[in-house]
């Protein structure tokens, strides 16, 4: 926790994305006419500099995962630049893109899904060592011994398949798979929530570890805030498919500015039962991103909505503590 | 999926067990079983067919219409040809062809299936060439080519296997479509991998169990398709002895010598409905909630 930037750090950062979006077409066909587009993701720029960690949180379909997949280019962005350090990789190809995966892994959030059932775990681990041919098989199979050993599985472990293994165990196939071609980030698509609560704990210990011994930068993608509190150095909050708020952990828990990252927050358990805290229970649901309400996308459900937020879509414009909110409330 | 492999795993153990083991393995996959046999048999017969006595073309006009039993064990045809020599016989046809036909279909259709499935740009023209080779009925097209070239085993392979293509590449696209989208393929696509490892490594395995199971209809169908062409005349020529050509030439004599057309029409009949038992077994043994279920 030495880095704990309170904004981007002045260096060149790792990853820079900007006005990264995603647009998916919705019915629509050879007849019929074409609905309005979904906006999964819709204008979302962020840096993310050399082992720091910073964490997406959001409601479910806010478009925090789409973000992910985007950034590891699973999926093609609709419109936005994708940078690592300094190199535009958004519409790289063939060769290009597969250098750039590289450096950039993903661990997955279904343990049981994201691993071939049928192969050992061996295989499953050594294979991004086999696509980019590094090493000859010999050194494959002791680089994944370590690998193994690193996130804490025993050395037997390697023969068995994916259905003989628990969840715990599974994620943690799934991460060695991630630090086998040695990334500078890893993209992580909420590796523990599919987990028992006492194994999330063992797996996020371990992803802390394994960051700071080997300086990766994470885009830790969750929903538990508790989570989010352990790991982040900086946080973004999602809604709608775009960033509402952002920067260090410390400010967005202890002194939110936006409505939304409030209402988060005050909807997160704390330990103590006596504790007293101010509630804000949010209304209605979030609205459909085929239809965004009009100006401030938060609006519909904010107790502090005036008549502005119903017009003007507010921008991210920094906050005193340095960092960045998009709300007209308080806007300097 | 997962269920699959700890079911196979157990099935192995099972199959390699003794006594009431091997017993309950019986039990609960009867018609597996059953189909297996009597296929068994079928081949076992079909691939013996040189080496046993009875000769399926010595004629013996002295002898012609002998009921079973009268020194011929099946009795003879109209001919005095051998029955049974000429039945065993006529498996080799059947079961060749039904064994090509699932053969050629299952590697053609496995193949544009995949590229189906895994190229976007491939898909609507092959699919919509599909759509127009299913049109054509195996039937026609075999009088078609028969009458084309000449009456052989390979034309009505050909002839078969044409309409049962795309039945495989719809079923190998669809089993391509689900698993693309599975996140396994995602990370092998994070982790590098080139698209040929990714069809060939993670996308093919889940294409092969329901490819088995269509292989065994396939083959009945293709049993069956073949026997109509040989009894219309459009199938293996006459010297081949097959039980379409036997049932053809044996309809005028129904009443006098029923046998010349039973003989030929039970192996028929039994061999089609073992090969769809065993594909009916195999799908619920390969089939994982069909599985789950029993």
């Amino acid at each position: 926790m030495s880095a704990s930037p309170i904004a981007a750090p002045a260096a060149r950062p790792l990853l820079e994305v900007e006005g990264l979006a995603k647009y998916f077409a919705t019915g629509g066909g050879l007849l019929k006419q074409a609905s309005p587009r979904l906006r999964a993701v819709d204008g979302v720029s962020f840096s993310l500099a050399r082992g720091e960690t910073l964490c997406l949180v959001g409601e479910s379909g806010c478009g925090k995962s789409t973000v992910g997949k985007l950034i590891l280019r699973l999926m093609e962005p609709s419109a936005g630049v994708i940078r690592i350090d300094g190199v535009d990789v958004t519409l790289a190809q063939g060769e290009e893109l597969r250098a750039y995966r590289k450096r950039v892994q993903m661990i997955f959030q279904d343990p049981f899904a994201s691993l071939n059932p049928r192969l050992k775990a061996a295989t499953i681990v050594g294979e991004p060592l086999e696509n980019y041919g590094l090493f000859s098989a010999r050194e494959r199979n002791e680089k994944v011994t370590d690998l193994f050993a690193r996130v804490g599985l025993r050395p037997e472990a390697a023969e068995k398949f994916p259905f003989e293994f628990s969840g715990g165990q599974r994620q943690r196939i799934g991460i060695a798979r991630a630090l086998a071609l040695s990334p500078d980030l890893i993209v992580a698509d909420e590796p523990v929530s599919a987990l028992d609560v006492s194994v999330q704990a063992q797996v996020l210990n371990l992803l802390v570890d394994l960051r700071d011994a080997l300086g990766l930068a994470y885009l830790f993608i969750s929903h538990d805030l508790g989570v989010v509190e352990h790991i982040a150095h900086r946080v973004a909050v999602m809604y709608l498919g775009r960033i509402v708020e952002i920067g260090g952990k410390e400010r967005i828990f202890d002194a939110p500015r936006h409505p939304y990252t409030q209402a988060l927050m005050a909807a997160a358990p704390v330990a103590d039962p006596h504790a007293k805290r101010e509630r804000i229970v949010l209304e209605g649901d979030v609205p459909s991103p085929l239809d965004p309400p009009k100006g401030c996308a938060f609006h519909p459900r904010c107790p502090y909505a005036f008549d502005r937020c119903r017009v003007e879509t507010p921008v991210l414009t920094p906050r005193d503590g340095g960092h960045f909110a998009a709300c007209h409330l308080d806007e300097a | 999926m997962t269920e699959a492999s700890a079911f196979s795993a157990r099935e192995l153990a099972a199959t390699a067990g003794t006594g009431p083991r091997r017993r309950r393995f019986i039990k609960r996959h009867a018609s597996l079983v059953a189909g297996a046999v009597i296929l068994a048999i079928f081949v076992a017969l079909a691939l013996a067919a040189p080496y046993l006595p009875g000769d399926p073309l010595t004629m013996t006009p002295a002898r012609r219409l002998s009921p079973p039993g009268s020194g011929y064990f099946l009795g003879t045809d109209a001919l005095g040809r051998d029955v049974l020599a000429r039945t065993i016989h006529g498996a080799r046809v059947s079961l060749l062809v039904g064994f090509l036909v699932a053969a050629a279909s299952v590697a053609i259709g496995l193949a544009l299936g995949l590229i189906a499935g895994s190229i976007r740009k491939a898909d609507a023209p092959l699919m919509r060439l599909m759509d127009a080779l299913m049109a054509i009925p195996a039937i026609l097209l075999a009088i078609a080519l028969v009458s084309l070239t000449r009456a052989s085993v390979t034309t009505v392979v050909i002839a078969i296997t044409i309409p049962e293509v795309p039945r495989v590449v719809r079923l190998v696209r669809s089993v391509v479509l689900g698993v693309r989208e599975q996140p396994f393929v995602e990370a092998a696509i994070a982790g590098g991998a080139r698209l040929p490892k990714i069809i060939l490594r993670h996308i093919l395995p889940s294409t092969i169990p329901p490819l088995i199971v269509q292989a065994t209809y396939i083959c009945a169908s293709a049993i069956l398709v073949e026997a109509t062409l040989s009894f219309l005349g459009a199938g293996s020529p006459p010297e081949i002895p097959s039980w379409g050509n036997m049932i053809a030439s044996s309809r005028l004599y129904l009443a006098r010598a029923p046998w010349t057309i039973f003989c030929p029409g039970l192996a028929l009949a039994l061999v089609v409905l073992a090969v769809n038992l065993l594909g009916d077994g195999l799908r619920d043994r390969l089939d994982p909630r069909l599985a789950r279920r029993m």
